[in-house]
């Protein structure tokens, strides 16, 4: 087979032999559960409960406001003790619904019940995927229903499962290939069912060759889902790298996937599809990898959304060492963390925990001009010469030379022997270039 | 406990600017320690004292201008090294002490310094050396015997031996002599990623290009040879030329700078009066990168003719 690829990326060090090889492991908790009313792209969502209801399994506790905006669903039973804003993993503080976990674990009704997905209409699974709040959970948290509703339903050629997993550390997705394939086979055969002729591509880095192995075989008489071995590279499981990797499509940052006949989903979305439609089971548990090298026992757990970060770095047999950087995600994309005390939301992936703080070790200095940056990039821009307009302020300059086709992906950074901060600098820009737009549509 | 917080990423790879300039001193040490063996004595202290004074250049200006010490970077001992090598072997001491000070100063600290001069310090210093003390600068003679370097008996119409160029049994400057030598070190920059061929290939095949049309040697492929392996070439292309300052960024770039750096060598050969021009074949397209870079920008990822559309596609099947 034919490995898919891209122009440009690079090759840190991958951490995940770390976590990879131990089974996942359920973690229950109890105490405060905290569900932020925003874990979306779009509009917060309403909350419909009040202090001292009582909220079970299952129950949507803030409705979706508008299209673009998702379910809150608690993920246990108990009473709702506060509404009050908490600080989120991006150092944000937003309006959640902290419920009490009284550890009964009762459920609303109909809840797991098993349908039978052929005999549901496109409408009724969209509706199905809709009540059960799944947001992408690569980290963008894009309602999922939204997504499976392009403008051209027919255009959908390929619905593309991303297990790339190049993020350096996280096993999440490795370990949910190996335990439960057939959940990602489910999944993907219920959104496959919602387009004409769309087929499925499983894409699969060929650092994680037994799951390469394990899906070929699951899909050799399913004539509509290939698997798609993927040369090991980050940002491999970028939307575009991965779209261009699996179909030779390749799309700008003005284009959704939906414009080059392309879905992309990551292991955990789909298998939450799978969940919601054939069982009836709403998104209230995530798959995340606790990990690094200050950490006792790094491995995955199956947590319920709203649980601690605390909890999950007890579990994990606490700290060790003297951690200088905690990031929420991996060391590539993930957030710097100023402290744990921080819920589980429906796109956290990861917990890594690091001794060193790679960044902060080594002060810039000047560009030498070596390029290396470019050849890296896989928006094949220069950062070199967005830097340039970047670090001055030049945001008119900065969107000439193409600055808002960075995708953020952190190579130009790692390879810079100058120790530049490019990425974090162009993340500024691009922040204040989309305001800027904002501000002049406000105007019109 | 408190924890360090910023903005992704959070890791870095291992490449740093002074592990890429000591790769560079590693590159060259092969045609250094054959300038050594070859001319002697002499060679070895012209390249001391290149070295020396170039790192006592950069500490003397950033110490007075109250400036960032950038000493350890080891860019200043890149640009004296060069400089050494670029001297003929019997040089006196001062010309190239004046021709590391000349470089560090005027050409790489009062732009701004590291990454901000447009020409290369080591090949500006060497113009400069040359057209001011031609005197000392074209005296290849060695032990008191005066040995012509082989481009220019080709220009005389006299004999040369082939093998003896490629080897570095020749008369020229300290670090240019050995072709073999600088081919070495090319490899190690090529394995290690430090350069790539773009410029030096781009260079030699315009510049090999040009000489089949304009020099009238008919295919005396012989005498191509050694206009490849004569006349600081070799270690223009290969070390001089891939100076990253002062190329340009971009791939298509790279090739267009090799190109033109190549055809003025070739003029300067074939039409002008010294055998050599490498020096100012490439000082004279860094002038050119800017323009160069401007007109080579590479189209971003899905944009122009890549982007995907399906009414290119006539539509869905």
């Amino acid at each position: 087979m034919k490995l898919g690829t891209f122009k440009g990326g690079i090759h840190p060090y991958e951490g995940k032999e770390l976590s990879k090889d131990r089974e996942i492991a359920e973690l229950e908790v109890g105490g405060e559960f905290v569900f932020p009313v925003s874990q979306h792209i779009g509009a917060p969502a309403t909350i419909n409960v009040k202090v001292k209801d009582r909220v079970l399994v299952g129950q949507i506790i803030a409705d979706a406001t508008g299209f673009v905006s998702a379910n809150v669903v608690s993920s246990v039973s108990g009473t709702v003790k506060k509404i009050e804003p908490r600080l989120m993993a991006n150092g944000s503080y937003v309006n959640s619904i902290i419920v009490e976990n009284d550890g009964l674990y009762e459920t609303v009704e109909g809840y797991g019940a098993l349908r039978d997905p052929s005999t549901m209409s496109r409408e009724e699974i969209r509706a199905a995927i809709r009540a059960a709040g799944i947001v992408g959970m690569g980290g963008a948290g894009f309602p999922t229903d939204v997504k499976l509703t392009p403008k051209n339903p027919d255009q959908i050629d390929y619905i593309i499962v991303n297990g790339a997993e190049c993020e350096p550390y996280l096993t999440s997705d490795y370990r949910e290939m190996t335990e439960n394939p057939e959940k990602v086979i489910e999944g993907l055969k219920i959104e496959l069912s919602l387009f004409d002729h769309a087929q499925g591509v499983i894409g699969i880095e060929n650092n994680k060759p037994d799951a390469i192995k394990r899906f070929t075989e699951l899909v050799k008489d399913e004539p509509n889902i290939r698997v798609q071995a993927l040369k090991t590279k980050y940002p491999q499981g970028g939307e575009r790298t991965l779209i261009k990797a699996c179909t030779g499509r390749e799309i700008n940052s003005k284009m959704l996937p939906a414009d080059a006949g392309c879905i992309v989903n990551n292991i955990d979305t789909v298998i939450a599809i799978g969940k919601a439609v054939a069982h009836n089971i709403p998104l209230i548990v995530r798959t995340i990898t606790v990990t690094g090298d200050c950490i006792k026992t790094p491995q995955n757990f199956h947590v319920r959304c709203g649980a601690n970060y605390n909890a999950l770095i007890e579990a994990a047999g606490g700290i060790v060492g003297e951690p200088e950087k905690i990031i929420s995600g991996g060391p590539m994309m993930g957030q710097a963390l100023f402290s744990t005390d921080i819920p589980v939301t429906k796109n956290s992936s990861a917990l890594t925990l690091l001794s060193e703080d790679a960044v902060a070790k080594e002060a810039q200095t000047a560009c030498i001009r070596c390029g290396k940056c470019a050849d890296v990039c896989p928006g094949h821009i220069i950062p070199q010469v967005l830097m340039s307009y970047a670090s001055v302020g030049d945001f008119e300059g900065f969107e000439k030379a193409n600055g808002m086709e960075c995708c953020e992906c952190g190579c130009c950074t790692f390879v810079c022997p100058a120790r530049r901060n490019l990425t974090q600098t162009f993340k500024l820009a691009r922040k204040t270039v989309m305001a800027n737009r904002r501000k002049e549509a406000a105007k019109k | 406990m408190t924890f360090h917080v910023s903005s992704s990423p959070h890791v870095r790879g291992v490449e740093t600017t002074s592990r890429i300039m000591f790769d560079v001193v590693i590159a060259l040490l092969p045609t250094t320690l054959w300038g050594i063996y070859w001319f002697g004595l002499n060679a070895f202290l012209v390249i001391v004292a290149s070295v020396a004074s170039a790192v006592l250049a950069e500490y003397l200006y950033e110490k007075l201008m109250k400036k960032k010490l950038t000493v350890r970077d080891g860019s200043a001992i890149v640009t004296g090294l060069l400089i050494g090598l670029n001297m003929p072997p019997e040089v006196p001491l001062w010309i190239p002490i004046l021709g590391s000070f000349f470089a560090i100063i005027v050409v790489k600290q009062l732009y701004g310094g590291i990454g901000q001069n447009f020409m290369n310090p080591a090949l500006a210093a060497r113009c400069f050396l040359v057209i001011s003390f031609a005197k000392y600068m074209t005296n290849f003679t060695v032990d008191a015997v005066s040995t012509a370097t082989p481009l220019y008996v080709i220009k005389t119409g006299g004999e040369f031996d082939l093998l003896d160029m490629f080897i570095g049994r020749c008369g020229g400057t300290i670090g240019e002599v050995s072709a073999l030598a600088i081919l070495i070190g090319a490899a190690y920059l090529l394995v290690r990623r430090v350069i790539s061929v773009r410029i030096p290939l781009s260079y030699i095949l315009s510049f090999l290009v040009f000489e089949l049309i304009f020099s009238g040697r008919g295919l005396d492929a012989e005498y191509y040879l050694a206009q490849i392996f004569g006349g600081g070439l070799m270690i223009g292309a290969w070390f001089m030329a891939t100076d990253y300052v002062t190329s340009p960024i971009t791939k298509v770039g790279q090739i267009v700078y090799g190109i033109i750096i190549g055809v003025l060598t070739g003029i300067f050969r074939i039409y002008g009066n010294s055998a050599e021009g490498v020096s100012f074949a490439i000082i004279i397209t860094n002038l050119l990168v800017p323009f160069i870079e401007k007109f080579t920008q590479p189209v971003p990822f899905g944009m122009g003719r890549k982007q995907f559309s399906f009414e290119k596609k006539g539509g869905k099947a």
